[in-house]
């Protein structure tokens, strides 16, 4: 492609909608932005990720012991001891993000008695329009219906979050067994320590495959997201962007008053450049994994 | 440089001058008046003399030169003397030699030596007592005087030898010969012995397979008394060829210390060769996925649990594995083991229904759960991969990136 083609196409590129038929060419100065997720969730998806590869890098290193990459991988760390400190090393800062996380729930839920934690348009618990959602959507995707109107955790989003808490629940608990096993075994028959390995495993290898293809596929890599969608990062996005993904909420903001609580200014350009390096990397370490998960596979 | 024919023309002439008839040769003395100098050679070039120190010091110093050199009576002698025969007095040594892997090796045209004895032991006439540091068969020497032909690659591959001086002096036996001048260690000769030396295949052989026992457990006592108790030392005392004897474990030459990682890490699978399915379900737990890796060689091995050498079935009561022992057999590693611990099969197969039922519905679960969550969405991500394109193409009919 010429350069001057390229070139000439970027200005489009960068303020193509999403989903979206009309295209808005506002000059970049008018473009309001709306916030999306506060400073601390998007530490916790920080931390999650972060967590999560290095604990998958290990993990499928050691549950393809066997294969050719895991033994060379082991070979440049000097042996099994750093890979296996560094899997326990991250599990405890997940379990302790994990715990933050629950304390948080607990708190503005049972303590606070704080409205739309539990349930509501705001709760990650999932309802009835969920399951209308996810049927809308797939009449759309065959071209029977409408798109539905999406509120702020779309049903696919509800699932990634209780696939990660259960997932967390299950590998941790099964992790921490195998970890202190002389300690589990005092409340555990001998052949759960046998079940824990089996269930730590496959339960890793699931979060693993779901993560590296499908959340990276929904989230960041289809159309109107590709390459990645950056708002987990910058914590915002601008205001058509999200009137367009999220409708019912936009629309229950404006009718709640809320708005203006929530408009905020563009994300700096070092956050975007920072979010797009972090970002990246992460997705290409992700689809490297899920690679070699893949090969190991079919290598038997 | 004087030759041998110029000293003869010498002699010859002094002889007719003086008319003294032809000498016979007795002491030393009169042989060493010409061979005593060093740069004396034959026709064809190779040295004849003799350091008569030297030769006064090694074992055959006491004899005279015609012991061997039988041919020889007096002077003049003939241009080339027969090769000296060692047998003449070292019969024993000599017969054992001639039944040996080396009597092919002893045909004088094979390495240029004119007698196959000197091959090993060295200089004719400089042979001392294989107790003497300089001894070419003295123990801290063997190895390197067996690698003039075993570590030789070129020399291995043109005459089929086993070439196996590297690996030797790299083992544990070669470390404390060659590095710590360990004279009892295992020299070439401990295992092999020096003039009847046979092949492996020979029954006869000290290292036929089932005599390999007996070879090592010649210094090996202890341990071999406990391979004897084990199951395997049992087999092979019946006459099972198949039993694992040291070597298999160990190897023959380059035998690593057995608590080293390597010998850890290349020892795990040699018990598979025979123990197919406890090797495959011992490959399914934690112990193998983490000692597969290097590193972390601590993980429980074979021999952790069963024993190296005092291998013993389940049902013995003196096995490690028999239930009773089991909570200190697991301990030795995991502490705090207790009854409920040791209820892990370290050989459980979650894929067998009839023997591990529980982990057998528990691998089925998961494996359902992993292929319904990830087929639902793989569906669910192709249709929304296609009609989020199609939307978007339809959306900008003309021009932009991906129209």
């Amino acid at each position: 492609m010429p350069d001057d083609v390229e070139s000439a196409m970027k200005p489009e590129e960068a303020v193509q909608p999403r989903e979206s038929s009309v295209a808005v060419a506002a000059p970049e100065a008018r473009t309001r932005y709306v916030l999306r997720f506060t400073l601390g969730q998007r530490y916790l998806h920080a931390v999650l990720f972060t967590t999560f590869l290095v604990l998958a890098a290990t993990g499928l290193t050691m549950r393809f012991s066997g294969s050719v990459w895991a033994i060379r991988a082991a070979k440049l760390v000097d042996g099994f001891g750093t890979i296996l400190f560094f899997h326990k090393f991250c599990a405890l800062i997940l379990t302790l993000a994990f715990l933050i996380h629950v304390r948080e729930i607990v708190a503005r839920g049972l303590f606070k008695r704080e409205k739309g934690i539990f349930w509501g348009p705001t709760s990650m618990v999932a309802n009835w329009k969920d399951v209308k959602d996810l049927v809308g959507h797939m009449g759309w995707f065959l071209g029977l219906g409408p798109k539905p109107k999406f509120e702020r955790y779309a049903y696919w989003e509800k699932f990634d979050y209780w696939a990660v808490f259960w997932g967390m629940v299950v590998i941790g608990f099964s992790g921490y067994a195998m970890w202190f096993a002389p300690f589990f075994a005092r409340f555990l028959p001998g052949w759960a320590l046998n079940a824990a390995l089996v269930i730590h495993s496959e339960e890793g290898l699931l979060a693993i495959l779901f993560i590296f293809s499908i959340h990276f596929v929904n989230t960041h890599l289809r159309p109107d997201s590709f390459p990645m969608d950056m708002v987990i990062f910058t914590g915002r996005e601008s205001e058509e962007e999200f009137k367009n993904r999220r409708p019912d909420e936009y629309r229950r903001m404006i009718r709640e008053g809320k708005s203006a609580a929530r408009i905020t200014d563009a994300p700096p350009k070092w956050l975007i450049n920072f979010s797009r390096v972090v970002g990246f990397t992460a997705i290409l370490i992700g689809l490297t994994l899920l690679i070699l998960t893949l090969s190991a596979y079919i290598a038997g | 440089m004087k030759t041998v024919s110029s000293l003869a023309l010498a002699f010859f002439a002094s002889g007719l001058l003086l008319v003294v008839p032809v000498r016979s040769l007795h002491a030393q003395t009169d042989c060493l008046s010409c061979h005593g100098d060093s740069t004396l050679q034959d026709a064809s070039g190779h040295s004849i003399g003799v350091d008569g120190n030297k030769f006064h010091s090694s074992v055959h110093g006491s004899l005279e030169c015609s012991n061997c050199h039988t041919d020889i009576k007096g002077y003049p002698h003939p241009d080339k003397p027969a090769a000296v025969q060692c047998e003449t007095c070292h019969a024993e040594e000599a017969s054992a030699l001639a039944g040996s892997v080396h009597a092919k090796a002893s045909e004088p045209s094979l390495h240029g030596a004119p007698n196959a004895c000197l091959n090993c032991h060295g200089s004719p006439h400089q042979i001392v007592a294989k107790t003497d540091p300089n001894s070419p068969v003295y123990p801290l020497n063997i190895p390197k005087t067996c690698g003039v032909c075993h570590g030789n690659a070129a020399m291995a591959k043109k005459y089929g030898l086993p070439n196996v001086y590297a690996s030797y002096i790299d083992s544990i036996h070669g470390f404390a010969i060659g590095k710590e001048g360990l004279l009892v260690a295992a020299n070439c000769t401990s295992c092999h012995g020096s003039h009847k030396i046979l092949s492996h295949r020979d029954p006869q052989s000290s290292t036929y397979r089932t005599n390999i026992p007996a070879t090592c457990g010649s210094c090996h006592v202890g341990i071999n008394e406990q391979y004897q108790k084990g199951i395997h030392g049992k087999a092979v005392a019946a006459g099972n060829p198949n039993a694992p004897v040291c070597t298999d474990c160990h190897t023959a030459h380059g035998i690593l210390e057995p608590t080293s990682a390597d010998f850890r890490m290349q020892s795990t699978p040699v018990c598979g060769n025979c123990h197919r399915d406890k090797f495959s379900t011992y490959r399914d737990t934690f112990h193998s996925q983490l000692g597969l890796l290097g590193g972390y060689v601590e993980t429980a091995r074979c021999w952790d649990c069963h024993e190296a050498h005092e291998v013993l079935p389940a049902s013995d009561p003196n096995s490690p594995i028999a239930k009773a022992n089991l909570v200190k057999t697991c301990g030795r590693c995991h502490a705090g083991a207790n009854a409920s611990f040791v209820g892990y099969q370290p050989h459980a197969n979650a894929r067998n229904r009839r023997l591990n039922p529980a982990l057998y519905y528990i691998r089925l679960f998961m494996n359902l759960l992993l292929a319904s969550v990830l087929t639902f969405f793989l569906l669910h991500t192709v249709l929304w991969l296609v009609r989020s394109r199609f939307q978007q193409v339809k959306s900008k009919p003309a021009g932009g990136k991906n129209a």
